[in-house]
Order: structure tokens, then C-alpha cells, then sequence
């Protein structure tokens, strides 16, 4: 992940250089300046050598944003379960056939499954292909609408980022 | 000011779902149900107080070392979660009386199989 290698030393030139300009402010907002700064350098610098590397982040930006909704959705819901005296869970488990290949999408699919409202990833079998998930709110039995679900939602943006190509 | 009242509201909504998740642990029928229920609440509530914290310093080492933690958070909660519910799935806790199991029937054909090889060999 040479992406993240650069982000990780752009955030240490940041820190090295912020203590130039601590005479006039050690606020976040230079920070995140000189952050933003350090990572155009290093993007300008890529063309040299490899201009595949900065393709990716708005597909990440994106995943982000979408993983700490679900986060803050799944956490509402629990509160929410944990607070009212009704009981609303009917819990599955589900077997989701994987289109993930490498041990790095799996890895990040159980992971981004665990995280979202009600589900737990439990194990993937032997022959890696299907991911066995504990679903809390299957709505009347239905666990055909939970597959799709992880399907079309995360299997498919996990995916589109370890598998795309840069535009020639 | 603004910044100390802003802090402070993010680290009591941080530790509000904490709390909250810790009574989930005692009111959830069973122990999948909990697993799910705590790991998602306190990953939250640990993003919550450590950007309030950030925000009471508001120093870029701070917040480089926040940025640190939270990548590590993210990882590994996660990964804990699944490691213990995979350990209690092998090792047979006993799933809520209202939960479907059809499909996990499958996944435990296969390590009967080969827990027999095992004994075989």
C-alpha cells in the first residue's frame, strides 16, 4: 500500500515541520495546512516515478465516509435496543457467498461487517467462499435481502477499490 | 471557549454510548447479540472521547497520535470480536432460542468432517 506509506510520511514531515512556524501558532489549523501541503508534494512527485498511486483516494474518501455513518447508525440502533423495553431482534445466521479473493479484501469485509448495524462476522469456510454472518434484524425471516445487502453495499465498494485500474 | 464546550460534549457522548453498551452487555439474551452490540458502541465511543480530547489540546502531535490509535482501534476491535464469537461458535455456545440456524447446520458438517479426519490420522 505505497497510498498509505505516503500519507504516513506526509503526517511525519507535518510534525517535523510544524515546529518552524510554532512561533506564530501551534494550532490545528496549520497542521492540517502543512498536511495538505506535504501530501501534494509528495502527489507532484509520483509522476515521476508511478503515476498510479493517487487514483485511489476519492474511491477511500468515499468508504470512509460511508463506514463511520454506518458506525454511528449501528450505535444509535444498539442504544436505542438497549433503552426501549421491547425486544425488536430476530437473529440469523447467514451464509454470504464471497466474491473476495485475497486475504486482504476478506479481511477487510469481516472487519467493515462487524461494524455495521446488528451483523458479526463469525468465520469464513475452509474453501473461502462463503463468509458466515450473525445477523440481529432479519425482518420476517429473510435472509436473502441481508445477503444483498452485504452484496451490493460493502462486498461491492471493497472491491471496486483493490480492484480498480487508473485511466490511462 | 467554544472549543472547551465542544470537547467536553464530545467526550460525555463518547462515554454516554459507552455506558450504554456496557447495560446491552447485561440485557442482551445471548452472548453473540452482546459481542456485536458492545464492539460497535465502544469503537464509537472511543472515536468520540479521543477527538474531544484532540480537541482540548488542539496540538499537531496530539493529533497525529490520535490518528494512530484510531487506525489501530479500527483494526483490531473488529478482528477481537470475530476471533471470540469464532471461538464460541467451535466451542458451542448456545445460540438465543429465537435465532435461525439453518445455515450455520452447513458450515458445521464440515468441521465435524474434519475434526474426524483428525482423529483418523
Amino acid at each position: 500500500m505505497v497510498i498509505l506509506l505516503n500519507i504516513l510520511i506526509a503526517a511525519l514531515m507535518t510534525w517535523f515541520t510544524q515546529e518552524v512556524y510554532s512561533d506564530i501558532s501551534n494550532s490545528g489549523f496549520i497542521t492540517i495546512l502543512l498536511f495538505i501541503a506535504w501530501n501534494t508534494v509528495l502527489w507532484l512527485l509520483t509522476f515521476f516515478y508511478n503515476k498510479k498511486v493517487y487514483y485511489r483516494i476519492p474511491i477511500i474518501g468515499s468508504l470512509i465516509l460511508f463506514y463511520l455513518k454506518e458506525l454511528f447508525v449501528a450505535s444509535i440502533r444498539v442504544a436505542y435496543e438497549v433503552l426501549t423495553p421491547a425486544d425488536h431482534m430476530v437473529p440469523a445466521v447467514v451464509a454470504v457467498p464471497l466474491d473476495a479473493e485475497t486475504d486482504f479484501e476478506i479481511t477487510l469485509l469481516a472487519n467493515f461487517i462487524t461494524l455495521t448495524p446488528g451483523t458479526l462476522s463469525i468465520d469464513v469456510s475452509k474453501d473461502r467462499k462463503t463468509l458466515y454472518v450473525h445477523e440481529v434484524y432479519v425482518e420476517g425471516g429473510d435472509t436473502d435481502k441481508v445477503r444483498n445487502q452485504i452484496k451490493n453495499g460493502f462486498e461491492k465498494k471493497i472491491l471496486k477499490i483493490t480492484r480498480s485500474r487508473p485511466r490511462r | 471557549m467554544i472549543r472547551d464546550i465542544l470537547s467536553a460534549l464530545f467526550i460525555l457522548a463518547g462515554s454516554l454510548f459507552m455506558l450504554i453498551s456496557s447495560i446491552g452487555m447485561i440485557r442482551f439474551p445471548d452472548f453473540y447479540i452482546r459481542n456485536s452490540a458492545s464492539t460497535k458502541a465502544v469503537v464509537l465511543g472511543v472515536l468520540l472521547i479521543l477527538l474531544g480530547v484532540g480537541m482540548h489540546y488542539n496540538d499537531t502531535l496530539v493529533f497525529i497520535e490520535i490518528f494512530a490509535i484510531l487506525l489501530f482501534i479500527f483494526l483490531i476491535a473488529p478482528l477481537a470480536a470475530h476471533i471470540v464469537s469464532r471461538a464460541a461458535v467451535i466451542t458451542d455456545v448456545e445460540f438465543w432460542d429465537k435465532t435461525d440456524l439453518r445455515e450455520l447446520e452447513q458450515y458445521k458438517k464440515e468441521n465435524e468432517q474434519e475434526t474426524d479426519l483428525e482423529g483418523k490420522e
